[in-house]
């Protein structure tokens, strides 16, 4: 097994191009949640889980019925990407929740509310759809999954922490709210261009 | 019901991505180029008004609690119908636009819609709210593409403007210059917001002087 490149993804994914800052996905979770870092935290591990699951079942559903070359029945239904894995995390998502509801109160207690919330987060299918177009093979988009997951969580954690200390600071007051988390999202962006530079592998 | 005021709305008082703050991904990641802006914003006009459409149509045949997956299959239909035609005619775009033309489908402002708006209106009022919609969209991503463009390339829908001897600001075509661009522009709108309270609340504060003076004055005549 090659896990050398397995690493590569891995830091790819949460630092090289870390899903929020870098490639743009999950913005509306990331400036939404990261008021709190409690809930930043749940969060961050509801997206985790779900999209581990995510990259596993949409890959599965890729090769196995859609990819002509892989599929039973050699039929090219490609176009179908979109529909599908739109539909297979949103049942997805709502299979988990009713899994976690039942098995591990706690866990719903904590996780609960962000679920629902996940259907819409772009970064999900974001995911599922960048696993096919790099071409990995399942056990590298599962790992794919995992670590974007954990780049998300990591932005979001890093941003609730410093929104809570903005929470005292004297901002002016047009930039109050959503336009000065934006201007820290771009500070930690380009905190986050240092490690394009970053050579793994 | 007005329909101008259902277009007009969409453009400034509930612009999508600048009142609202929906579709903030794409609006970030395709704004690079003025470009890629209209691109995104004509595509979303389209699957926007085409959902609006149908949701508005079938909206009283689909049962209430399996409405948003009926929803998110009429909206994903429409966005493989975006995304096949744009692979088609316009390669060059397809490629640049990338990813984010198939995650038009999660793209909160036309869920948004169907849900808040088409679901309850009849099918003229739901294609002219989208229109205005889209349009506040694609005016969103104009504006954000033109900040970035003209600083990161000297450019504006590839034609040079700035002049000579300007060191293009590479930071603007990256990720950092999106998030900045966007938060300086959202600061505007809620600066143009808070002036104008104040302009309201002085002209309240002036009428309301006005009338305690009067009431002195009469007091004073009795």
């Amino acid at each position: 097994m090659d896990w050398g490149n397995l690493f590569v993804i891995a830091v790819g994914s949460i630092l090289i191009n870390n899903f929020v800052l870098m490639r743009f996905l999950g913005i509306c979770p990331y400036i939404g949640v990261s008021k709190s870092l409690s809930s930043a935290i749940g969060m961050g591990m509801a997206v985790i889980f779900v999209m581990t699951i995510a990259s596993l079942v949409s890959w599965i559903v890729y090769v196995y019925l859609l990819d002509p070359a892989t599929n039973l029945w050699g039929v090219d239904l490609t176009f179908l990407r979109t529909i599908s894995f739109i539909l297979v995390i949103a049942s997805l998502v709502q299979f988990v929740e009713m899994v976690i509801q039942k098995t591990a109160p706690a866990l719903y207690q904590a996780l609960g509310i962000f679920l629902p919330l996940i259907t819409t987060n772009c970064a999900v299918l974001g995911v599922a759809v960048l696993n096919i177009d790099e071409g990995y093979n399942l056990l590298e988009a599962v790992v794919n999954g995992i670590a974007a997951g954990i780049g998300f969580t990591l932005a979001l954690v890093l941003m609730a922490g410093i929104r809570e200390r903005l929470d005292l600071a004297n901002v002016p007051k047009p930039l109050q709210g959503v336009p000065i988390a934006f201007i820290m999202a771009g500070m930690m962006a380009i905190a986050f261009l240092g490690f394009s530079g970053l050579s793994v592998g | 019901m007005n329909l101008g005021k259902e277009f007009s709305k969409g453009l400034i008082a509930e612009n999508p991505v600048l009142r609202l703050a929906l579709g903030l991904c794409p609006a970030l990641a395709v704004s690079s180029s003025v470009f890629n802006a209209i691109g995104m914003g004509v595509s979303v006009i389209f699957v926007l008004t085409m959902s609006n459409l149908i949701v508005s149509l079938v909206r009283k045949g689909v049962p209430a609690k399996i409405r948003i997956p009926v929803y998110i299959v009429i909206i994903a239909t429409f966005v493989t119908i975006v995304e096949m035609v744009m692979a088609a005619y316009a390669p060059a775009l397809f490629r640049s636009l990338g990813i984010f033309v198939p995650l038009i489908v999660v793209n909160c402002i036309i869920l948004g819609r169907a849900e808040g708006f088409a679901s309850k209106n009849t099918v003229l009022p739901s294609i002219i709210d989208a229109w205005g919609m889209g349009v506040g969209f694609t005016l969103a991503l104009v504006m954000i593409a033109t900040v970035r463009e003209i600083l990161g390339n000297g450019t504006w829908f590839g034609i040079p403007v700035a002049p000579g001897g300007f060191e293009p600001v590479l930071l603007m075509m990256l990720a950092p210059g999106a998030f900045i661009t966007m938060g300086l522009l959202l600061a505007m709108f809620n600066w143009r917001d808070e002036v104008k309270a104040k302009k309201l609340k002085d002209e309240v504060v002036k009428r309301a002087g006005f009338i305690t003076q009067q009431a002195v004055h009469s007091g004073e005549a009795e």
